[in-house]
């Protein structure tokens, strides 16, 4: 026998959690993100010290210098808890999946000439291997960051970069019908050519940062903020002008996907900045020293892509960095 | 034309050698966690990659179970599906299972965020980050799915207060953070192997079964979606553990001790779960007795009979968990039942039908122990004088649970070991307990034992039970006590008449 419930009416006695409400109140109910972050990592009484790290609590605020009176006010602008993250991601892939056929359809990538193919397989297939430090770096801030609300979404990027790395990895696959010839190539160029060796040191200091907030700086704000406009917007125009516009049809869910995830980066960096003045100091430091050190490593690249116009496109990307950094709260010498 | 891939081809091409050996620093200094256990790896190629899964095919298949999930959730809230319980006595499962299992789903999330850090090899990098996103996934979708009975019963307001803080989670808590406090290789060998490969049945076929037997669709659509994720867990946990017995033989010993610490942990935890199923599901599934006999001694015992071509033997005191399966939950339930002050769930005397099941299901041991002594309770509470435990247990150093439990070769007989580290002696509640008390001493002396925090006054300064509750944010009676007469018990049985009483339901 089943029961048409819903006549029923039944008095809830609250609606949400005490943690909860001791945020938002009791009038409304939480959203599902609320939910799903707030409060959700343990708080007090950790049984034990980890024997990885005896200096620290296995929930730690002191594993990075940022102070905050609640880490849980790292809210992310998204929303995204497991399940909207996924679908997002869910229908983004379904998109990138037609432009896959569509390029290949169409053999959209056909019309380019062997010297810019060169170019695209020594210049941005690389960037697989920046997408995997993006990966393990993430994971770091996962792992030893503090407070659900940020190490949450940091999983979630540490996936995307994940996807990011393979979404790099299948344009390859498709510019040599399959064969991962190309993949090859890109990773010897990353492991010696001259002009990829000051990013990749740059990339493996990055992995061995013990702050994790510095290292969100690092990795989120600099290295992902200073390499993607430079490759995956202005050196993809100039591939589109050369013939090489299905290019950019391949890119869509990385250029996407760095669009929106900086609006999460944004909102982390600036929460943190406008906390305390120290917080925004520490936050300058790191950004400088690893603006300094990225602009440097991405100079010979820079020059490879574009030319006699390496610098002035840097530059320019630089310029955008720091005018994105100083609507963060996070002022940089221009 | 493109030559086409398979699933496998693909998967291997896509993350063909993403990492890379770095040139400008140590090895060791980007992986600085993974060598202190003694964990000998010679071939991190040899590793193979348990999932194969590309990020893409990921989200595909996760977010049409999302989906679906949440459809029915909403569906189930709309509809007011807590009302098609069995009973609202089964909600006492579901307290327990929010208050201390659900954070433990967190607990792994971060635990494999940091092996999907720690180890140097990709493959099993990314095979423990895709566990740790999933088990973020399986902490949400669980609040999701409490967060109506929530809005409707008691216990389960306070739980991220209580998690962290009452003396019955710190059983579920310890566990974990002991296996996270440890090197990566123990770490997935005690979650993803004991916990999730051989012990896992005996955690989801009560619980979700349970639910689906009992009305709780909440519980079984979270619980059924949440499959899938557990098989791809499962076979990490067997891959990791082959993978080290292959990679050195000195890894043997090791990986063994690791089973014999985990198994018994394991065990121990899962004594609440036991209890679960044989007293607070209204209808019953399966006893512990039964569960323990097919997904251990004949599923489990199986493995590590599989294990044995490297050297692994069956863990240490199995045979004790074998004496103990005709009591386990008894004397647990008493327990719960007499501390009942203390508890964010209600406890009770089971029904005649429910006592008949355990004679039949138990035979002689409870027909002539636990059912006088239930019987005896049901008296007193008949009588006004509900019987209630006031002063705190006396808990084991390792597992955390009262020392109650009895002897292995006589139910007569408490069972208590004492052991002995810097000068201090500590108690537990059983050989398998001291074991790994004195294999890692100076890691179990660290452990804070509830009780003895509120003798010392860390405990909101409570000097007695009912202040211990409150500083739990317990209200007293509400979410306490016995359940006949709660709070839970009257509206449920205003919301059954008023159901009754609608036309919808003559129909
Ligand atoms: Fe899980
Ligand atoms: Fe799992
Ligand atoms: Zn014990």
């Amino acid at each position: 026998m089943t029961i048409d419930l819903r006549t029923t009416h039944v008095e809830p006695l609250r609606r949400n959690f005490d943690h909860i409400a001791a945020r938002i109140g009791d009038d409304k109910p939480a959203s599902r993100y609320q939910e799903g972050v707030w409060g959700l990592q343990p708080a007090v009484n950790f049984h034990y010290r980890p024997t990885w790290d005896p200096a620290h609590e296995l929930y730690d605020p002191t594993r990075t210098a940022i102070v905050m009176r609640d880490f849980d006010d790292f809210v992310d602008p998204r929303q995204y808890y497991y399940g909207t993250w996924t679908m997002q991601r869910a229908r983004q892939q379904e998109s990138q999946e037609k432009n896959f056929e569509f390029v290949e359809k169409r053999g959209l990538l056909a019309a380019l000439d062997d010297a810019w193919r060169v170019k695209l397989v020594e210049l941005v297939l690389p960037l697989r291997h920046v997408a995997w430090a993006g990966n393990t770096n993430n994971a770091s801030i996962c792992a030893y960051g503090f407070g659900a609300p940020l190490t949450s979404a940091a999983a979630m990027q540490m996936m995307d970069e994940l996807g990011v790395a393979q979404y790099l990895s299948r344009a390859g696959l498709l510019l040599a019908d399959n064969e991962p010839r190309f993949l090859d190539d890109a990773k010897r160029v990353w492991m010696t050519a001259p002009m990829w060796q000051p990013l990749r040191a740059a990339v493996e200091l990055s992995m061995t940062i013990a702050d994790w907030f510095e290292l969100f700086v690092a990795q989120n704000l600099v290295i992902d903020g200073l390499v993607h406009p430079l490759v995956f917007d202005r050196f993809d125009r100039r591939l589109a002008a050369a013939g090489g516009a299905g290019f950019s049809l391949l890119n869509e869910f990385v250029v996407d996907w760095y669009a929106e995830s900086s609006r999460w980066v944004d909102a982390m960096v600036k929460l943190a900045a406008a906390e305390s003045a120290d917080n925004a100091a520490r936050i300058v430091t790191w950004t400088s020293d690893w603006r300094a050190r990225i602009v440097a490593a991405l100079a010979p690249l820079a020059e490879y892509g574009f030319g006699p116009d390496g610098t002035a496109t840097l530059a320019e990307v630089d310029a955008g960095l720091v005018a994105r950094a100083a609507r963060l709260g996070v002022a940089l010498e221009g | 034309m493109a030559k086409k891939l398979g699933l496998k081809e693909r998967y291997a091409l896509m993350t063909r050698g993403l990492d890379w050996e770095p040139s400008y620093q140590p090895l060791d200094k980007l992986f600085p966690y993974d060598s202190y256990e003694g964990i000998v790896i010679k071939d991190w190629d040899a590793w193979a990659d348990p999932f194969r899964l590309t990020m893409d095919a990921y989200w595909k298949y996760q977010a049409e179970k999302e989906r679906k999930l949440y459809a029915i959730l909403d569906a189930f809230q709309q509809n007011n599906g807590q009302l098609n319980l069995s009973d609202a006595r089964y909600l006492s499962a579901v307290k327990l299972w929010l208050q201390g299992v659900t954070p433990l789903e967190y607990a792994a999330h971060r635990g494999f965020a940091h092996a999907g850090r720690a180890f140097r090899g990709a493959g099993a990098r990314i095979a423990c980050q895709m566990q740790s996103i999933d088990e973020l996934r399986h902490a949400q979708t669980q609040l999701h799915a409490f967060s109506h009975y929530n809005k409707f019963f008691s216990g389960f307001h306070n739980f991220a207060h209580m998690r962290d803080r009452a003396w019955y989670l710190s059983i579920p808590k310890s566990f974990f953070e002991d296996a996270m406090t440890a090197g990566p290789f123990e770490f997935v060998t005690s979650i993803s192997f004991a916990f999730e490969y051989v012990l896992t049945n005996l955690l989801f076929m009560p619980f979700v079964s349970g639910a689906a037997y009992n009305g709780d669709m909440a519980t079984t659509t979270f619980g059924f979606s949440a499959q899938s994720d557990e098989s791809r867990h499962m076979t990490l946990g067997l891959e990791v553990v082959k993978f080290m017995l292959e990679q050195h033989e000195d890894n043997v010993p090791i990986v063994q001790a690791w089973l014999d610490k985990w198994f018994w942990r394991g065990y121990r935890l899962l004594g609440l779960v036991g209890t679960m199923m044989d007293y607070m599901l209204p209808k019953k599934v399966m006893s512990w007795q039964e569960a323990w006999g097919i997904y251990w001694e004949e599923n489990g015992v199986a493995l590590f009979h599989d294990l044995a071509r490297y050297g692994i033997r069956l863990p240490k005191h199995h045979e004790v968990a074998a004496k103990e399966k005709n009591r386990l939950t008894h004397e647990m339930w008493t327990v719960l039942y007499q501390y009942g002050n203390a508890l964010g769930l209600h406890t009770w005397v089971p029904n005649d039908e429910e006592l008949d099941w355990m004679s039949e299901k138990y035979g002689e041991l409870f027909t002539s122990m636990y059912r006088p002594r239930l019987l005896h309770l049901r008296e007193l509470e008949q009588r006004g004088e509900r019987f209630f435990n006031n002063r705190l247990p006396m808990v084991c150093q390792v597992c955390q649970i009262p020392v109650f439990y009895t002897e292995p070769d006589d139910p007569h007989v408490q069972c208590v070991r004492i052991v002995e580290a810097a000068g201090t002696k500590h108690h537990c509640c059983s050989d398998g307990c001291a074991d790994i008390f004195n294999r890692e001493p100076m890691k179990y002396v660290q452990a804070l034992i509830p009780p003895q925090q509120i003798y010392r006054g860390e405990a909101g300064g409570a000097r007695d039970i009912f202040e211990y509750g409150a500083w739990l944010h317990l209200e007293r009676d509400v979410d306490t006590g016995e359940y006949r007469g709660s709070p839970d018990q009257r509206h449920w049985q205003a919301w059954q008449q008023q159901h009754k009483a609608t036309p919808a339901d003559a129909a």
